[in-house]
């Protein structure tokens, strides 16, 4: 009873990084069918963002880093969809391939700017302690986390812009006739997603040291994530988020950690036999 | 089940067309291919370069299966490490066992293990092991396969399923130290069916053994592209469901390419062990199984042929590149498959077509 509660906070804390990271992935992939391996190296630019500014302005940056990582890792995302991602729209397949490659090279080039070895961001005086069994990195993490949410389900839904979003990703076919510019709203959606990759590695810093792989350990749960939750719902990303952290933290603390990542896979295996495209699903009658 | 597999296998009819030069042509070069690798390469090669060869040629082994199970079937298998890894490891079992002769391995002492775990048992048996490096795989493909594709899971959704295997496979094995070697992995063999595994002549032995798998491999995939069932392969890639709707069973179809793809993965893995020397997590998980990918994007995924020599040739210039630079390779890697996948989607096999694809769509603009 005791591990069940004092697991709790690592699992949602590990659903909410995950959920920041997968929430880029969802738009991406459900929107423009994007598989974009380089999101990963995203997070890795943000952490590397609050990594520097604490060099220049000390321990309680990260408030500042915050705003600063989203431009940082927007604008990556958004020179990479323009250089290269669009010509490959329609081919999802062949974008994890590109995407894949971009990632190596921006990873080497992490290594040689930054050094290979981990550095670490001291955590702001502010967030050291903690309520009870909940220390305070972990809650402004989960802050961070409904923050985002919220933020963009008010985009989704609140703004012209995000309502355009939708359109495209229900049908950009319809919405191009429509009038939309389905070019600018794909720009825009890929500079949020990788913002948000970005305010995951300053999340990170929070929990860990950063290095050039940083992004790695988490781009294939983050995958399995969008997979679980379907694609281009953001309700499905948090739900999914949120469980697959809990699994993958009760699953650790239960057996040990090398069998944790078998559990969760053959759980998500289990449950795409219930619902094959994930929790919630766009209904469209288009065949492929 | 509507589709059975036996009227499938039979050669599809001919193409129109093309005289018996064209036709000729294919296997031709195969032959002469053939010949260069196995007669021709271990009379010139020094051992050491031997060496290399053959364990390129065991990527090439992995590639032929990726080949067919995307190339051809449109199946991004990224976790194709998993199933080399779980070939290599049986492999590494049996030799493991075989040096010891009747007492522990060595890594299992260091890590306090007193009893022989249940699961080596049955690998001291060398039948078994290399059985099992091909079947194992393929039981684990179809069990994935079925379960997968059965419910219209495809495309990115299977991609990232398999690349999250590979993942979850790497943190069992290291975690496991006492029964895998964890990190290290199986590594110090000295001995294969009597023969003294460092000996050149054994590796000479075994770069043939490579050498004539593949040849035999890329024969039967080459016939099963070519059979009916190569050309529903194609057909469900280019339209699954308009192949259903044929009367066809696509889960069918992709689970026995996705098997066969996974056992030529197994047999590959097993043939690695004795000619690189050691098996471990590195070199099976989720970067390991997508720098196959990558080789066989760059050689040309849509041929069986660029696929191998994708594989080969990445090999071979990751090897010369890192001798001199370690850390350009890295730059290089991810230049060369973000300029193939821009310029040259189909590989360099498909370069040709690209251009000729080029110049047609130029022509019918102007």
């Amino acid at each position: 009873m005791e591990a069940i509660v004092s697991q709790l906070p690592i699992g949602l804390s590990i659903g909410a990084v995950l959920l920041l990271i997968a929430l880029g992935l969802t738009f991406t992939f459900g929107q423009m069918g994007v598989i974009n391996m380089a999101h990963g190296e995203f997070i890795m630019a943000g952490a590397y963002t609050a990594y520097l500014l604490q060099d220049l302005a000390g321990r309680e940056a990260v408030l500042v880093a915050l705003p600063v990582a989203f431009v940082v890792a927007g604008l990556m995302g958004l020179i990479l969809e323009r250089t290269a991602i669009r010509h490959f729209y329609g081919r999802p397949l062949d974008t994890l391939l590109l995407t894949y490659g971009v990632s190596l090279v921006l990873q080497q080039l992490a290594r040689d700017l930054f050094g290979a070895p981990n550095v670490q961001v001291q955590a702001p005086t502010w967030l050291q302690g903690g309520f009870g069994i909940l220390p305070y990195n972990r809650l402004f993490i989960f802050a961070l986390a409904i923050g985002s949410v919220v933020a963009i389900w008010g985009y989704m839904n609140r703004t012209s812009q995000g309502r355009r979003m939708q359109a495209v990703m229900q049908n950009r076919q319809l919405a191009a006739v429509s009038g939309i510019n389905t070019g600018r709203v794909d720009q825009r959606t890929f500079f949020i997603g990788s913002g948000l990759a970005g305010i995951a590695g300053v999340a990170l810093t929070l929990i860990g040291p950063v290095g050039p792989a940083l992004g790695t350990y988490y781009i294939v749960d983050a995958f399995l994530v969008v997979v679980a939750g379907g694609l281009g719902q953001l309700r499905g990303a948090v739900i999914a988020a949120v469980a697959l952290g809990l699994l993958n933290s009760y699953a650790e603390f239960w057996t040990n950690a090398s069998l944790a990542k078998v559990i969760v896979f053959v759980a998500i295996i289990a449950f795409l036999q219930v619902r094959p495209q994930g929790l919630f699903v766009l209904r469209s009658r288009a065949l492929t | 089940m509507t589709t059975t597999v036996r009227n499938l296998v039979q050669l599809a009819p001919p193409r129109p067309g093309g005289s018996w030069r064209d036709r000729l042509r294919g296997p031709a070069v195969f032959v002469l291919i053939a010949v260069l690798a196995l007669v021709v390469a271990p009379l010139l090669l020094e051992p050491f370069r031997l060496g290399l060869l053959a364990k390129y040629l065991c990527y090439g082994i992995v590639a032929l299966g990726i080949g067919l199970a995307w190339g051809q079937g449109g199946m991004l298998a990224l976790g194709q490490g998993v199933f080399f890894g779980l070939g290599g490891y049986s492999m590494g079992m049996y030799l493991k066992l075989h040096d010891a002769g009747g007492d522990l391995p060595d890594f299992m002492v260091w890590s306090g293990v007193e009893k022989l775990p249940a699961v080596w048992v049955p690998f001291e048996n060398p039948v078994f092991a290399i059985a099992f490096a091909i079947i194992g795989p393929v039981i684990l493909a179809v069990l994935l396969g079925a379960l997968v594709f059965r419910q219209r899971v495809r495309g990115a959704y299977f991609a990232i399923l398999t690349q999250a295997l590979a993942a979850a496979m790497v943190i069992l094995l290291v975690g496991q130290q006492g029964l895998t070697g964890g990190t290290n992995g199986l590594t110090n063999f000295f001995d294969l069916f009597g023969q003294d595994l460092a000996a050149d002549g054994t590796q000479r032995g075994l770069y043939i053994v490579v050498a004539a798998v593949l040849c035999v491999l890329y024969v039967v995939a080459w016939q099963l592209v070519r059979s009916r069932f190569g050309r529903l392969l194609v057909a469900i890639r280019d339209g699954e469901d308009r192949v259903r709707f044929l009367g066809y069973n696509p889960a069918t179809v992709k689970t026995v390419t996705f098997a066969i793809s996974a056992g030529m993965a197994g047999l590959a893995g097993a043939l690695f062990v004795p000619v690189v020397g050691i098996i471990s997590p590195a070199l099976l998980g989720v970067v390991p199984s997508l720098e196959l990918v990558v080789a066989v994007a760059v050689g040309g995924r849509f041929s069986l042929a660029g696929a191998v020599l994708g594989a080969v040739v990445m090999g071979y210039a990751r090897t010369s590149f890192s001798e001199e630079f370690a850390d350009g390779w890295l730059y290089l890697q991810g230049a060369l498959f973000i300029l193939v996948m821009t310029l040259a989607p189909k590989g360099i096999f498909g370069l040709a077509a690209t251009l000729r694809e080029l110049v047609a769509s130029r022509r019918a603009r102007a």
